[in-house]
């Protein structure tokens, strides 16, 4: 099973320096994606998922970002400790991202064609005219129609949904992709290219045998692409486990919350109203070192403020972080 | 419009989108006119010259135009001033070039590492800048060209020197507003090194800015070069620069106004053409000021 680790992350801190003090964004995350598997992260905004994915390639600005405790091993090596021009020949060659913006993520003044052979001409040295026709190959490999035409083109020609294939194409094009770290890959889409792009995400990921390392906030893309799932909420992580266990057996009030908060087509036929999770995230400025989820919690005790909990185990591969675990175990049944 | 889906896909590369909007820009155009005639004059000069342009006669100085077979006259020492304007076309030219790729290049390189490095880097590359336009900007060239020494390509790359810090700062401005865009990281995650996002990734999305500040820059250098060849520290005689032919002349101003006002004219034609385009291109590449 241990040489099947791709990523594994130790007790990852990261704080930002700010003017108004020190945010801690993410606070002693661990996590581990073996080869070919899907990862999600799951949590509202702002709770450290892209901060998360920024410190697996290093993209977090320093300053004001300090990545303050932990390692980040990946095919047996600490990312952290490598060099800048090290981490560079790993970026787009084993690690690759997609962003959140496909609208944005593509230079404006360069043709589709041009920005994809760049990145072979960068990685494998390739010649221009080489490069162009593996850019053409990529780009049926996404599924976009008439290739030809969209490698003359220039960004502001496509449409969201053809600019996220190309910018999954562009994170494909490398030899081993071993880990395709998405940042919300669909966030920005209409909901039927949605399904689309995730489609094509799990095929490539089955013809090209990667990892994918999947942030987002929208618990249908969980359910529908992810292996594994951890809940993330304000920086810390507060429940994990497969996909099954996270959406048959929800423990975590947080998770329970955000399942709650799910339209279903038969919440719409009986026409009841869509729960929210009461009150908001609070400030990570502030934030102590009790569990952060206690002002919005129903279940909270006075205990909840003062440390966050130990990790509590529920069954293989599936475990929890609350103060009030036994309890709501017990409860569940 | 009964164009068809191709064509309108073709206009919309960046070049031709924005050559169909400089078409409708007329102070462009004209602009662009004028430029094309001075540079097209520098490139014939030999052909297009009529004599020698610093060879003398004497006996037929200070002819009025059109006199002793002198189009434009001829200067104290009878040089046919129509040749000297022509040839002068050609110096100026290279002037406004050569001192504007020296500021260009220079600019574009600090103003990059400022923005993109930011921090203290920037502030220490910032405040030299801010040193150097603290200086009155013709007094910077003086003490420049007066270091150097006075001659004409001293004086262009005293030129270039004292502009750099406005264009370091026109980089520094739009790199710092670009490099905050989504695509950089993009690339960043892609493995680009420092390098190539600066100058393949970064730069080329701030072209338009830069090129405008170029183009208003070719302008003022020529007028400064002639400032500094009238102050006696660029061109050296006999050269026929503009400048220079209104400073050895400027005491016939009463008595032959040509050999002044000629060279006079042919400067202003060339810089009003220069701001004329810089204008124009603004209008045309900043987003704000489209319709």
């Amino acid at each position: 099973m241990a040489n099947k680790k791709l990523l594994s992350m130790e007790n990852i801190s990261v704080n930002f320096k700010t003017r108004r003090g020190l945010v801690k964004a993410v606070r002693n995350l661990s996590l581990s994606i073996d080869k070919g598997e899907t990862l999600a992260l799951v949590g509202e905004s702002g709770c450290g998922k892209s901060v998360t994915a920024h410190t697996i390639n290093r993209l977090i600005p320093m300053p004001p970002g300090i990545i303050a405790s932990g390692k980040v091993i990946f095919n047996g090596q600490d990312l952290l400790e490598l060099s800048e021009s090290e981490m560079q020949g790993l970026r787009g060659s084993q690690i690759s991202m997609i962003f959140q913006e496909p609208m944005t993520s593509l230079n404006p003044v360069f043709k589709i064609g041009t920005q994809l052979a760049d990145v072979f001409m960068t990685h494998q040295g390739m010649k221009k005219k080489e490069a162009l026709g593996k850019a053409l190959e990529l780009l049926e490999k996404v599924k976009i129609p008439s290739p030809k035409k969209i490698l003359n083109d220039y960004p502001h020609q496509l449409s969201g949904g053809m600019r996220q294939r190309v910018m999954i194409a562009m994170a494909l094009a490398s030899p081993e992709p071993g880990l395709m770290i998405a940042d919300e890959p669909t966030t920005a889409l209409d909901v039927t290219i949605q399904a689309q792009i995730l489609d094509l995400l799990s095929d490539l990921k089955e013809s090209v045998n990667m990892a994918l390392l999947l942030i987002t906030h929208d618990m249908g893309v969980v359910a529908e692409s992810a292996d594994r799932v951890i809940v993330m909420y304000a920086g810390r992580k507060v429940e994990e486990g497969s996909v099954y266990q996270i959406f048959d057996n929800p423990t975590h009030p947080y998770t329970l919350g955000l399942l709650n908060s799910l339209p279903s087509n038969d919440k719409y036929n009986n026409s009841t109203r869509l729960e929210a999770i009461d009150g908001t995230v609070p400030d990570l400025l502030t934030l102590e070192d009790g569990c952060p989820f206690a002002n919005r919690c129903s279940y909270f005790i006075d205990s909840c403020n003062d440390s966050f909990p130990e990790e509590t185990k529920i069954e293989n591969g599936h475990s929890m972080w609350c103060h009030r675990a036994t309890e709501l175990l017990k409860k569940r049944g | 419009m009964n164009n068809t889906t191709k064509d309108l896909l073709k206009k919309d590369s960046p070049f031709l989108e924005h050559w169909h909007q400089f078409k409708n820009n007329k102070t462009a155009v004209i602009g662009l006119i004028i430029i094309m005639l001075f540079v097209f004059i520098g490139i014939l000069a030999p052909i297009l010259a009529p004599m020698d342009p610093i060879e003398q006669h004497i006996e037929l100085r200070k002819s009025a135009p059109f006199t002793n077979g002198y189009i434009l006259g001829s200067d104290d020492l009878g040089r046919d001033m129509l040749s000297r304007i022509i040839y002068g076309a050609r110096i100026s030219m290279i002037i406004g070039v050569f001192a504007v790729s020296i500021s260009l290049i220079c600019g574009a390189i600090i103003g990059l590492v400022s923005a993109y490095y930011g921090g203290i880097v920037d502030k220490i590359i910032m405040r030299i800048m801010d040193i150097m336009l603290a200086f009155p900007y013709i007094l910077l060239t003086i003490v420049i060209v007066a270091i150097l020494g006075p001659s004409l390509t001293n004086g262009m790359i005293a030129i270039g020197i004292s502009q750099i810090p406005s264009y370091a700062r026109v980089v520094r401005a739009s790199v710092l507003a670009e490099k905050e865009n989504d695509y950089v990281m993009a690339e960043r995650a892609l493995g680009a090194p420092d390098w190539e996002l600066m100058i393949f990734t970064i730069l080329p999305n701030c072209l338009a800015p830069i090129s405008v500040q170029a183009t208003l820059g070719i302008g003022t250098a020529i007028l400064d070069s002639a400032a500094l060849s009238f102050l006696g520290l660029g061109a050296q005689p006999p050269t026929p620069e503009w400048g220079l032919m209104i400073a050895s002349s400027k005491e016939f101003v009463t008595s032959a106004w040509w050999i002044v006002t000629l060279p006079g004219i042919a400067t202003l034609l060339a810089v009003l053409g220069f701001n004329l385009l810089g204008d124009g291109l603004r209008d045309i590449l900043d987003p704000r000021m489209r319709d």
